[in-house]
């Protein structure tokens, strides 16, 4: 390579350093994902000058801004207050001199935002008079992290877990996430759609950030899956968890996960999967009680990481059988980790979402002395006591194996964890880390070089968005997007602690954990949320952001396996030799297979018994007026053996 | 190992002195223990040959025998040091020697005696002459003489009575006859009744080279596992003409189960108890009680066997196949595709470990099911995979053949893959150790049995043959292709299998002591399978038109020669039940020491006595209870509705464990100390 006359001519032209030439944008080796140019204002080649890759990579920019600068907010002309409340000019903001980093590429431009959405992004904009500018001195300007999975408010047994609506978002904008996806969870035999209005109201009144739902199915029958078709038609949810944990309350059977994957597939929502095997975590759980373990280390050791990894493994064929995408979360362990990496290699639509607990400490401390510390521990699946699972998980992150993150923010106060404390497996589960999220995974991934501060953007933001079918709203700064930004200080440490976090819980699972990098200001629907570590938050400002069923990011995949997956019998002649007669056999099986009525099912079209269908022990069956099944005998015709049961 | 060793005479100088003169061709003592390719720890138990004699110098010291094995000393006869020569050392040599084709010769020796000596005293004697021994461990040459049904001696110029009976065997190999660890003969199925009985199945397993079937008993769900086993020793005693042993299938379980589990261990010779986690609503168990079985084998010493697919989806996707339209046995592979084997190969391997239970996988028929069993074994599961001859040998693009009933013989599950590439797998993975011991899984139904489920596939028997074809598909598909040498061959079709069903070293063993079950092995006979001349009583046979290299060209059964040049001399009934013990040793040693490493303490921390936050009940944890009643259990609660008003307020009366919340108000001396921040 050195001289240029070695170069393969179609590199020629690629990037050289002469200015003169033009830069290839589109189908050269750096060129960008497809459409993702799309809703910019930028004019590239205006920008760059020659002199950067349109990779727009400069990360060597980051050095210049190694002395801490304040960020400096001014205001134009008239006198505003800083939120801006009840101001109808005081909408727009501007942000000069920042870094714009989106999953794909960063650049320097400036951003013009109003009414809660960005209206023009590049330099020497044309803004209105009286903008409220913040000067971002060439600081990273990220797209608001989404939190993929929170649990506020969550009722369990009575209690509630500690945080609410309000103060969990308000802990989440502290740390640079402006929204949340929580989760419905349906107490069984209550409906969907109920459980679902009744956490839309305590999250209108109370979320301070923008917030969308999941909803957990908790139990399984025809109601439920009307009200799924409801959810998904009316109420923008595309997001189903089930639970192969929690035997005999949430846990569904193999069958019922395999009809209600089927149910979401054809609504074109994601499967959602809590993977643990339930009927061993139940052995296990008394086992260990029996033994007289009764302490917070119980819950782990009765939740060994392999029942996770099975679980995980279960949920990746069933959602293959049934072509449905899977999303695993909670992704505690190295085993289930690789289970998913695997499933990926094979081809299987299947996403994986490590948490901020997973990803930033260990189950070490299930065995401190201190009881309240143990069980602020105590979620499900547990954390590994492995002490190198974090960076692990990390590592599975950073390469793209595992690909959202959430934070699985569910704190009990103590007292509340109390309810355990002569056995484990009553101990509320949930740990804190909404908060704490985007830090900890930048200081454990893009301080340590495991990834950039794109790759950053897409676990903790874009993928999320994409996955769940916000993209581009949500998950990238670009024209026309919501203005949720966060102003990212790659320099500030920071100490957390029960001190000093937003939770209302006395324990924080990461105390004394020192992390690099924090926010510095947040954005949230426009209007600046946080600066200089004051929070500015409103009770009830959070907004319902519906999602549409198919996202394309993981439905393009499953369709086009659809289509392929049809299968053919194989035409033959009617078989007509000898058939040997069969007695009925002695035993009484229950001939409808599963034991609750499945609604995926036609009335008449009962799941078939594998060994007794076709027989009379119990009378006249649904599939009477199916002529195949009947055995009749046919006699050896005269002539000889039927051409079709010949040899070859 | 002779052959190997035979490469390195040339280099003999150059190599370390811990290598130098192993086997060397000429007169040299050879390096019997310590060496690179030193043989398996207690590979020499209860072997008669003197190794000191023959080792002249060297520091191989003669290994202890086993109390109750009679040593043998008419085996060291003092010039048996000529018995290292080499006689053939090198594949080509061996296979030069079989185009001069020695034949295997029988000659008696004194009085006239008919061939199989049928109550005659004397001729319970035998003796096989000049052939190559090959243990899982090694090879030699050397005379074997047999009485009584048992190896008396063995060495060269043996001090035999008169009036034996001698085979000669030129030189070809001597291996302890196959044992398949599989079968299913005379099975009852919804009243009709597999086609090979156990006569014609162990006819067939003789005639290739099988002397020892282990059967599964499978109790209808609901029967008593004790009748039913008997039930199969009645048949088998009455009708089988090679040695035998049972598993025993566990269809149900509960309390009496569990019993008759106990005192089949304790009493009966069975070490080895199948589950299924397919056939839903029929054989299939749930998580739960697969957890509760393999705990309690895992006390008894038992291996639990398990037949790994998940039920419950293949049912949903055969109603889904039947909806379809797909009748025929293509629906059979289609709604059980390969991932749903090795999903369950996975779950069950997961509680095995969790209950530190020996797991034996039977059937392994796909590529990801036996990479999950490699896995294991590398992270450290005690698992053993075993293929069957049909997986091994055949694949499953059969299934969309136009004639149905070729189709339907090879429907079997879990399915033969429809991957063509997935018997070399399987091969190389028996090859390299990862997958341990074959079965044939034979279970023949004829055509009008097949034919039940014309018009659905999922009315069709299951069950393909192969337990005459076994040991000469092996042979060819590994041995031949260089896969694996002749010591690994005894090892998968025999020695291992005995081992697990802790039989060893009395079957799988050329040693003195060992049952005399041998086969002499012909490489090179070449033949081609065709129902029209196989022992099976089916019209199929999924092997039809196979070549194959390698036969038996005789097979002495209990003492006696049952197969001759292709002529069988079978007697029905004279097969003998073999009890196998518990705890087999194979697999229980790193079990036992596993447990004793697997105690669990807790923390001992002080009284909580801060703040109790009150709850209500109505959310339980997950205390116990599967929802078919499991013996060590309370009796079942439904899955959705326990601990909820509609199901009434059972839940917390039956579990002391959990009481109803209580509120422990603050100490008037503030929080307690084990609350604090540390």
């Amino acid at each position: 390579m050195s001289t240029a006359g070695e170069v393969p001519a179609f590199f020629k032209s690629i990037g050289s350093d002469s200015p003169a030439r033009p830069r290839q944008k589109f189908c050269g080796m750096f060129c960008p994902v497809e459409g993702s140019a799309d809703s910019k204002t930028l004019d590239f080649d205006a920008l760059q000058a020659g002199k950067e890759r349109s990779d727009g990579r400069v990360i060597d920019r980051q050095t210049d801004i190694s002395q801490p600068r304040k960020v400096e907010i001014r205001e134009s002309t008239g006198k505003e207050y800083l939120q801006n409340l009840d101001d109808k000019k005081s909408d727009r903001l501007l942000i000069k001199g920042g870094k714009i980093v989106n999953d794909d590429q960063s650049f320097c431009a400036d951003i013009y935002m109003e009414d809660g959405v960005i209206k023009q992004i590049g330099e020497n904009l044309i803004v209105p008079g009286g903008v409220k500018t913040i000067d971002a001195h060439g600081r990273m300007l990220m797209p608001g992290g989404i939190d993929v999975h929170t649990r506020f408010q969550m009722p369990d047994r009575g209690m509630v877990s500690a945080d609410d609506f309000y103060q969990g978002t308000k802990a989440a904008l502290a740390g640079g996430t402006t929204m949340i996806i929580d989760h419905v969870l349906p107490e069984p035999g209550v409906s969907l759609l109920s459980a679902f209005e009744q956490w839309r109201e305590w999250a209108d009144s109370k979320s301070c950030c923008d917030y969308s739902l999941h909803v957990d199915i908790t139990e399984w029958h025809k109601g439920i899956q009307e009200d799924m078709e409801t959810l998904v038609k009316d109420h923008g949810v595309n997001s189903f968890l089930v639970y192969l944990a929690y035997k005999d309350v949430f846990q569904l059977s193999d069958s019922q996960v395999y009809e209600v994957f089927s149910v979401i597939r054809d609504l074109g929502a994601i499967a959602q999967v809590h993977a643990e095997n339930g009927d061993i975590v139940a052995e296990e759980q008394q086992k260990i009680l029996e033994q007289g373990i009764t302490g917070p280390e119980g819950h782990v050791l009765s939740r060994p990481e392999e029942v996770e990894a099975e679980a995980v493994n279960r949920s990746v064929t069933v959602a293959n059988q049934t072509n449905c995408p899977l999303y695993v979360t909670k992704v505690m362990s190295k085993s289930a980790a690789d289970v998913i990496a695997q499933a990926r290699k094979k081809g299987t639509v299947v996403y994986g979402e490590p948490i901020t607990a997973s990803l930033g400490t260990d189950g070490s401390h299930y065995w401190s002395k201190n009881w309240a510390k143990a069980a602020a521990y105590v979620t499900s699946p547990p954390l590994s006591p492995d002490p190198t699972t974090p960076d692990y998980l990390n590592s599975l992150l950073s390469c793209g194996d595992l690909q959202v993150t959430g934070s699985a923010h569910c704190p009990f106060n103590t007292a509340q964890r109390a309810v355990g404390k002569d056995d484990f497996s009553l101990i509320p589960e949930g740990v804190n880390g909404t908060e704490e999220r985007m830090s900890i995974i930048w200081d454990k991934c893009v301080v340590t070089g495991k990834m950039d501060e794109n790759q950053f953007v897409s676990v903790t933001s874009t993928n999320a968005a994409k996955i769940f079918n916000m993209y581009p709203r949500k998950g990238r700064i670009a024209v026309g997007s919501d203005a949720d930004l966060v102003l990212w200080d790659p320099d500030v440490t920071k100490i957390i602690s029960a001190k000093s976090h937003n939770s209302t819980v006395e324990y924080n699972i990461f105390e004394g954990t020192e992390v690099r990098g924090g926010p510095l200001v947040v954005i949230s629907q426009g209007k600046i949320v946080l600066e200089e570590g004051n929070l500015h938050t409103i009770e009830g400002s959070g907004r319902f952001v519906a999602r549409k069923p198919f996202p394309d990011y993981v439905y393009k995949r499953i369709k086009a396996r659809s289509r392929l997956a049809e299968l053919r019998g194989v035409p033959r002649g009617l078989y007509d030799g000898p058939v040997c007669e069969v007695s009925v056999t002695p035993k009484t099986m229950t001939p409808a297979s599963s034991a609750k009525n499945s609604p995926a099912k036609q009335p008449n079209q009962p799941v078939r018994n594998l060994h007794q269908s076709g027989f009379s022990l119990s009378g006249a069956q649904m599939d009477d007026n199916i002529p195949r099944r009947n055995t009749q005998r046919t006699l050896a015709p005269p002539g000889g053996r039927a051409n079709i049961t010949s040899l070859g | 190992m002779a052959e190997r060793r035979g490469n390195w005479d040339k280099a003999e100088d150059d190599l370390p002195v811990y290598l130098a003169r192993p086997g060397t061709a000429d007169q040299v003592p050879r390096q019997k223990y310590g060496g690179l390719f030193c043989n398996v720890e207690g590979a020499f138990e209860s072997k008669t040959i003197d190794f000191d004699a023959l080792s002249v110098g060297q520091r191989g010291s003669r290994t202890p025998r086993t109390a109750r094995r009679e040593t043998g000393q008419e085996a060291r006869s003092p010039d048996s040091d000529r018995k290292i020569s080499p006689v053939e050392e090198s594949p080509a040599a061996s296979k030069q020697g079989g185009k001069h084709s020695p034949r295997v010769e029988f000659s008696t020796s004194g009085s006239k005696e008919v061939l199989q000596n049928l109550g005659d005293e004397k001729s319970e004697r035998l003796l096989v002459k000049g052939g190559r021994i090959v243990n899982d461990d090694q090879s030699f040459h050397a005379d074997i003489y047999m009485e009584d049904g048992v190896i008396k001696q063995i060495g060269d110029n043996l001090i035999v009575p008169g009036g034996v009976k001698t085979v000669e065997a030129n030189g070809k190999m001597v291996i302890p006859g196959g044992i398949d660890i599989h079968t299913h003969f005379q099975m009852p199925y919804r009243g009709t009744t597999t086609v090979d009985d156990f006569a014609q199945g162990s006819k067939a397993a003789l005639a290739g080279g099988t002397t020892m079937i282990v059967d599964h008993v499978i109790p209808d769900p609901g029967c008593s596992l004790m009748e039913a086993y008997d039930q199969w020793r009645q048949w088998a005693d009455e009708k089988s003409c090679c040695d035998y042993s049972l598993h025993v299938d566990i269809t149900h379980w509960n309390d009496s189960v569990k019993q008759e589990v106990e005192s089949l261990i304790k009493e009966k010779g069975v070490n080895s108890f199948q589950v299924y986690m397919a056939y839903k609503d029929y054989y299939q168990m749930s998580n739960s009680e697969l957890y509760d079985i393999f705990s309690f084998l895992a006390e008894r010493g038992g291996i639990a066997e398990v037949h790994a697919e998940n039920g419950e989806i293949i049912a949903e996707e055969q109603a889904r196949m039947l909806q379809m339209g797909i009748t025929g046995p293509e629906g059979h592979v289609l709604s059980r595709p390969e991932e749903l084997e090795a999903e369950a190969v996975f779950r069950a391997i997961t509680i095995a470990s969790q209950t530190n239970c020996p797991l034996y996988v039977t059937r392994v028929m796909s590529k990801s099911a036996a990479d999950i069993i490699s896995q294991a074994r590398k992270r450290g599961n005690v698992v053993f995979g075993e293929p069957i001859t049909a997986s091994l040998g055949t694949d499953g693009t059969h299934y969309w053949s136009k004639n149905w009933a070729k189709a339907a013989s090879f429907v079997t599950s879990p399915p033969l893959s429809p991957d063509p590439t997935t018997p070399d797998y399987l091969n190389t993975m028996l090859s390299s150790g990862d997958l341990s011991v074959t079965g044939s899984a034979h279970c023949t139904f004829s055509v009008a049995q097949k034919a039940i489920g014309k018009d659905d596939f999922t009315q069709i028997p299951e069950g393909v043959n192969g337990v005459e074809e076994r040991m000469s598909l092996i042979w060819d598909k590994a041995v031949t292709t260089g896969k694996m040498d002749e010591n690994m061959f005894v090892a998968v079709t025999s020695t291992n299998a005995a081992k697990i069903l802790n039989l060893y070293p009395r079957k799988g063993r050329i040693a003195v002591g060992s049952d005399a079950d041998l086969v002499i092995w012909d490489t090179d006979s070449i033949r081609t399978i065709t129902a029209k001349t196989h022992n099976s009583a089916a019209e199929y046979n999924i092997f039809e038109g196979m070549e194959l290299r390698g036969a038996p060209q005789a097979v002495i059964c209990q003492g006696k020669i049952v197969v001759e040049d292709g002529t069988l001399h079978v007697v029905s009934g004279v097969g003998r039940f073999i009890p196998c013990s518990a705890f087999p040793d194979f697999a229980y040693k790193r079990i036992k020491a596993r447990k004793q490493l697997a105690v669990l303490r807790a923390v001992p921390r002080g009284m909580y006595d801060g703040p109790v936050s009150e709850f209500s009940m109505s959310r339980g944890g997950t205390p116990s209870a599967s929802a078919r009643t499991s013996p060590t259990k309370q009796p079942s609660r439904n899955l959705h509705h326990s601990g909820f008003s509609l199901a009434g307020p059972t839940i917390p009366d039956d579990i002391p464990i959990r009481p109803a919340g209580r509120r422990i108000v603050v100490p008037p001396g503030g929080r307690s100390n084990i609350t604090s921040l540390s």
